[in-house]
């Protein structure tokens, strides 16, 4: 058998693809972060409190009212970013004008208490949460078993990238959120309602949180800590690819799942350092982040 | 009668007194309990409010009629050994008599070295390492419902006997991973099989556990054996059924699951796994009507061998003070916890249990298979009973565990 530093091939290339499909994921959680520092200037901290409420509310859908996978991954966006419009509206919109730290403070311990409320009421050890018929099995790639569920996870994952790119880079409303972060006043000027702009956009960034939490629910365990163990990683993937840039949390959150992939198989021990060791390293060469600008 | 204000301060010092000096004697006549727990992290449904409520119910049936008041309190050790310590050396500087349960072993480990610094009581239900008994034994400490060693032999044991000789480990990177994978890895070479490899995970924080579980199924091992815990171990039994493994006839051997951990992956994805606990809520009359008391404290949590070990731990506790004497059960941790060893603990849900010198409370452990969705037939119907290994022989003979008790 073929041998690459001592890995089987096969067994490489399944961790590769593997790491494509666990980047996809740190993506889609990094462009929400993205887009929301990008345009409101807040560190959403709350953000993995926010991916756990898409996978609950995914649940609570089928369980109380018999709601299945294909709707849960269109209503449980909506309605988690209708508490984030709600939280904007409410809490978020005092701060704009204060420090980063107050921003950081109350987002973080929202986040404590989501948890803490979803904790005390559906306790720790999870909810079960099957693949959806449609999307069982798996298809036999010769170097490996690949479930169909991870491929789709994967296509649906870029797909929602892209677009949320598109939106904001060629599409005129991208052109006035754009133009809204860099100088508000002008823009209202010209009667555009900024405010009710900021919170529809935080509103999609919790959803994008939302909409991954759907996506998490049928492979991982769901369970109110799922989010604080993915929310670090994805914090880091946002600060290496540049806080702020949509494009560099997309491409840095797929190559750092691809690196994390390959410790697993080299040094598993370091698997869960690794992406910090990543950002100490491209902080101390470009502190704005491999795709920010100073 | 003059009032002069020296009257008046005299006064107010004595009424200030009066409160004082009850408080000392009630103080001096109560015996507390603290429950030392995960109330907010991965393990808090099979250790958490469950294990608090567990100590409540034994001090509720134990009642006031022993001339003395038991206290129970709880408090969250997240799980962080350097909070764990630092409570503890609190907890026994005020005077708390018993600490109860302490789950994570790294935590367990660390708080059985502060009580005996502190000479008090330390009943350890929560943590699965055998070392507590072993290596790191402690005349104060008693280990009280399971450990590594147990697990490795029923489950591991009987896997191999079925013909998975050889295995692969996926185990979680800290003292109790460790401690499991090391003591189901010693199981399987005495029986004949062969370790083919093992990952260490990072604890905690890993979510996804395919890629190892492609390495397992690389190493063409029968059998995966899962040296981890709670959401770790929940998520490795998703993902293994996800990518095939076990319908290409790898077995999954989940070597620390608890009940609890099955009502969270559901019967459908936990089907046909076999486990090992030492206590079931559905097992007898006895085990079913304390499940029901329990059920009023704690609605939607059904009890485990942990929770169950919580409650008969207290109240064995409990009726050693009440034979002491509450003076000489302050006076000294270790010849209260030398009583507790020299009398067995008897209860309605582990029956009659002798403590060894070693403080390994020898008790049946049971192999259970994961019923399947059809076979389930009312809520947290889950298990079936395969086989019982007796108290004399589930756990490690005292003599080859190395500790320092013994040798002495």
């Amino acid at each position: 058998m073929d041998e690459i530093f001592g890995i089987p091939t096969p067994l490489l290339f399944g961790q590769l693809l593997l790491g494509l499909i666990n980047g996809a994921f740190y993506a889609m959680l990094s462009l929400g972060l993205a887009v929301i520092f990008g345009l409101l200037n807040i560190i959403n901290f709350t953000h993995g409190a926010q991916f756990m409420m898409g996978a609950f509310v995914a649940w609570m859908l089928l369980n109380y009212l018999g709601i299945g996978y294909w709707w849960a991954l269109i209503l449980s966006p909506l309605l988690v970013g209708l508490t984030g419009v709600i939280l904007e509206r409410t809490m978020i919109c005092q701060l704009y004008k204060m420090d980063h730290l107050y921003g950081m403070l109350l987002t973080f311990g929202l986040s404590l208490i989501i948890e803490g409320v979803f904790r005390n009421e559906y306790g720790s050890s999870g909810m079960p949460y099957r693949i959806p018929a449609d999307l069982a099995g798996a298809w036999d790639l010769g170097f490996m078993f690949m479930p169909v569920y991870r491929g789709w996870v994967v296509v649906f994952a870029l797909f929602a990238c892209i677009s949320t790119w598109l939106v904001i880079e060629k599409t005129r409303l991208g052109a006035y959120l754009r133009a809204a972060t860099e100088n508000a006043p002008l823009v209202q000027a010209f009667g555009v309602n900024v405010p009710r702009m900021i919170t529809l956009t935080y509103g999609a960034g919790v959803a994008l949180a939302a909409l991954a939490g759907v996506l998490a629910a049928p492979i991982y365990s769901v369970n109110p800590q799922m989010g604080t163990n993915l929310i670090i990683v994805v914090f880091a993937v946002v600060v290496i690819g540049g806080m702020g840039s949509i494009l560099g949390s997309v491409l840095t959150g797929f190559g750092l799942g691809i690196i994390e992939g390959l410790t697993k198989v080299f040094y598993p021990e370091a698997s869960a350092t690794v992406i910090f060791i990543i950002m100490v390293i491209v902080l101390l060469a470009r502190p704005a982040g491999l795709f920010g600008r100073a | 009668m003059q009032v002069s204000r020296r009257n008046i301060l005299a006064g107010a010092a004595a009424t200030g007194a009066l409160p004082l000096s009850l408080a000392r004697a009630q103080a001096a006549n109560t015996i507390r309990i603290g429950v030392m727990t995960d109330m907010s992290g991965l393990y808090r449904d099979n250790t958490g409010p469950t294990s608090v409520a567990a100590a409540r119910e034994a001090a509720a049936e134990f009642g006031a009629s022993h001339g003395f008041r038991v206290e129970v309190i709880e408090a969250d050790h997240q799980n962080r050994p350097d909070v764990g310590v630092n409570l503890a050396r609190q907890w026994y500087d005020q005077g708390m008599d018993l600490i109860l349960d302490v789950p994570t072993s790294s935590v367990g480990l660390a708080v059985s070295g502060v009580a005996r610094e502190k000479n008090k009581a330390y009943i350890n239900v929560g943590s699965a390492t055998a070392d507590m008994t072993g290596a790191q034994c402690s005349p104060n400490t008693i280990h009280w419902a399971y450990d590594t060693y147990m697990l490795a032999r029923s489950t591991g044991g009987a896997t191999v006997r079925a013909g998975g000789d050889t295995w692969f480990f996926i185990t979680a990177d800290y003292a109790f991973g460790h401690a499991l994978e090391r003591d189901t890895a010693n199981f399987v070479r005495n029986s004949g099989g062969r370790i083919l490899g093992q990952v260490r995970t990072p604890f905690p924080g890993t979510t996804d556990f395919s890629s190892f579980l492609l390495q397992a199924q690389a190493s063409r091992a029968k059998v995966i054996g899962l040296a981890n815990a709670g959401a770790d171990t929940q998520n490795c039994v998703k993902q293994a059924a996800e990518f095939g493994l076990t319908r290409r006839g790898i077995k999954l051997a989940s070597l620390l699951l608890f009940v609890n951990d099955v009502h969270g992956m559901g019967l459908q994805a936990a089907q046909g796994l076999v486990c090992t606990e030492s206590f079931y809520w559905d097992m007898n009359d006895k085990t079913r009507a304390w499940t029901e008391r329990m059920l009023r404290r704690v609605p939607t949590n059904y009890p485990n061998m942990i929770h169950a070990g919580c409650y008969s731990g207290a109240l064995h506790f409990l009726k050693t003070v009440a034979a002491m004497g509450v003076p000489a059960a302050k006076a000294s941790g270790l010849d209260l916890v030398n009583r507790m060893k020299a009398q067995p603990s008897d209860d309605d849900l582990f029956g009659k249990a002798t403590i060894r010198p070693d403080g390994r409370r020898l008790i049946p452990s049971y192999l259970f298979e994961v019923k399947t969705p059809a076979e389930s037939t009312k809520p947290w119907d889950y298990y079936k009973l395969l086989q019982t290994t007796s108290a004399e022989e589930a756990f490690r003979p005292i003599n080859e565990g190395g500790c320092a008790l013994v040798r002495s």
